[in-house]
């Protein structure tokens, strides 16, 4: 593991494979399930013909089941990578929110996205602000997410489900009333979509304006320095 | 009052033979979903166990679970109060009034002592030391634990005992408050419902009667054989759910020709109840069949869930009143606005910074 005053030049090993891959089958996994999650908050334009001629919304909501399960074993998939893997692996489910130089890193990042830095610092992994970015707004919502989409699905499941028994206390806990998760459900998109923008904007500006590549490093794993100054 | 008296005694007194005592041993038994076989489990609880006292409370309500009560047609309700049970208390429809009636309720708590069973229908208010809800000359609460106290199982009626209702809606100033919250140590059998349906209501009282104990119930307290599925699960509509068809406007096509009701707001994906199987007044309807979503009665704080005939809850932060895709359409807005900007406030910095900074980038690296 490399120490903070070791200056960071050349390529370096940063992303594994199985981390990348996560990624992009965990980005193209939102992409399905806000749009089909947005349709099931607001229905399309009624089809014509014979109910037992169509299954629209039916097809809707399996891609959303099935995109539901493909993300939530991602995210143990992701966890269980975060548990074995490096210290930039483990950076969004355990930050370093203990370390002094992080929050410093923090302000700093901050100064630079508000051009009152000159240049921004080199990570390996992710800059502490971004971390704290994906912790709050990628790890935890993906658990909200999981756990009221979880509680919904075992309402379809039935009562005697394993999905109820490994979800059914989460109704309880919005208040026994699970119209409730639909609501958190719904801002919990929101949440993540928001987070999803910030992500591509700052991926890219970073790219091009950072002292370290982005956008390829998420592709080949590989994280070049663009200059062999120091931090 | 005679309390050793059997169902059975009893209705063989009034006329009815053998032969309808069977068959509606047998109506119960379905309309309970038990098989064939439990009728006669039935039958026997009816002509040996004698008549269970019941005691029916009312506290902050509107009576509407009792309406509902005296018009069940599976057992009919006649059967139930007359014969099955021994009603001895009940402020609504008993004889005795005043002295009287407070009398009777002291002689159940006295002679029956963990034996009878409690139906209560309303909930007590607790602000004020429970002075928004007077009964007999004090307060409900008082007069609601007392009687628990010696109860042998407690039936909370409708969403008001269950959950707290309208009266216990944002931002309920008698503080009313659930039952099962003033009750300790008992049992406590739920029946949700703004009413509950009439046939659930006598069925839960049949079953307790006829197994001496009380029906399996789900985490939240209610009984599974009638709440364990929601509305939505057996909607006659919901072939129209998954074929994407819905209503738009009360007034369109879509409601004429009977589609899903989801678009404007039918709470019935998020009900747990069986008004969609047993349905209403001797299984003619129930709300969605006659072309109203349902507003979910029967779960907990459905007043604060509204509104009704919207598919997305209000949420009020900061005095503001708003849903979710109104909130979410304006922070995506501000966030876009704000990329826009922050993206060509960096394009012009890059801009200037162009040909000095980079020669002496490129100093650094020669050297």
């Amino acid at each position: 593991m490399s120490t903070a005053h070791e200056v960071k030049t050349g390529t370096v090993k940063v992303y594994s494979a199985g981390i990348r891959a996560w990624h992009w089958i965990n980005a193209l996994a939102i992409l399905v399930l806000a749009v089909t999650g947005f349709f099931i908050g607001a229905p399309p334009p009624s089809v014509p013909g014979e109910a037992s001629d169509n299954f629209l919304f039916g097809y809707i909501r399996f891609v959303h089941f099935a995109a539901g399960y493909v993300i939530t074993i991602g995210f143990f998939a992701r966890a269980y990578m975060a548990l074995i893997g490096n210290h930039h692996e483990r950076a969004i489910f355990w930050p370093d929110f203990h370390k002094k130089e992080f929050w410093d890193g923090a302000l700093h990042q901050l100064r630079w996205y508000a051009f009152l830095e000159k240049e921004p610092r080199k990570y390996v992994g992710h800059n502490p602000l971004s971390t704290i970015a994906m912790f709050f707004a990628y790890t935890l919502a993906m658990i909200v997410m999981i756990l009221t989409g979880g509680a919904m699905y075992a309402e379809g499941a039935g009562m005697d489900s394993w999905q109820t028994f490994l979800f059914g206390w989460v109704e309880s806990l919005v208040g026994d009333n699970t119209f409730f998760l639909h609501t958190i459900h719904h801002v919990g998109m929101y949440v993540i979509l928001l987070f999803v923008m910030v992500h591509i904007y700052t991926a890219i500006r970073e790219e091009t304006m950072s002292r370290q590549t982005m956008i390829s490093a998420m592709m080949t794993g590989d994280r070049t320095f663009r200059d062999d100054r120091e931090d | 009052m005679s309390q050793t008296q059997t169902f059975y005694d009893m209705i063989r007194r009034q006329g009815v033979t053998r032969r309808s005592f069977a068959k509606f041993c047998g109506l119960t038994a379905a309309s309970l979903g038990l098989a064939p076989a439990y009728a006669q489990q039935i039958s026997h609880a009816l002509e040996t166990r004698p008549r269970t006292p019941v005691v029916w409370m009312h506290g902050l309500e509107c009576t509407c679970c009792t309406e509902s009560f005296i018009r069940s047609a599976h057992p009919l309700v006649k059967d139930v109060v007359l014969s099955m049970l021994s009603l001895d208390y009940d402020d609504t429809i008993m004889a005795a009034a005043g002295h009287q009636a407070e009398e009777i309720l002291q002689e159940t708590l006295e002679n029956h002592h963990g034996e009878y069973i409690l139906a209560v229908e309303g909930n007590p208010p607790l602000n004020e030391d429970g002075m928004y809800c007077i009964d007999g000359g004090r307060p409900f609460v008082e007069k609601l634990q007392e009687m628990a106290e010696g109860a042998k199982a407690i039936i909370a009626w409708g969403s008001c005992a269950s959950w707290g209702c309208v009266q216990a809606a944002k931002p309920n100033p008698t503080n009313a408050t659930p039952i099962d919250r003033v009750i300790r140590g008992k049992p406590i059998i739920k029946v949700p419902g703004c009413p509950p349906i009439p046939e659930v209501m006598t069925a839960v009282v049949t079953y307790i009667l006829t197994f001496d104990r009380l029906p399996e119930l789900d985490r939240q307290g209610r009984p599974k054989m009638f709440y364990s599925q929601r509305i939505h699960d057996k909607c006659y509509r919901r072939p129209h759910f998954d074929a994407g068809q819905f209503v738009e406007q009360w007034d369109d096509e879509n409601a004429r020709k009977g589609y899903c009701l989801y678009k404007m707001g039918c709470r019935g994906p998020t009900t747990y109840n069986a008004c969609s199987t047993i349905r209403w007044n001797e299984g003619v309807s129930f709300p969605i069949q006659s072309g109203h979503n349902c507003i979910g009665c029967s779960e907990d704080n459905f007043w604060d869930a509204g509104p009704f005939y919207e598919r997305l809850q209000n949420i009020n932060a900061f005095g503001v009143e708003a849903n979710a895709d109104k909130i979410g359409a304006a922070t995506a807005g501000i966030v876009g606005g704000s990329i826009a900007l922050h993206a060509a406030l960096s394009a012009v910095k890059r801009a200037r910074k162009s040909p000095a900074e980079d020669t002496k980038q490129k100093e650094t690296e020669n050297a």
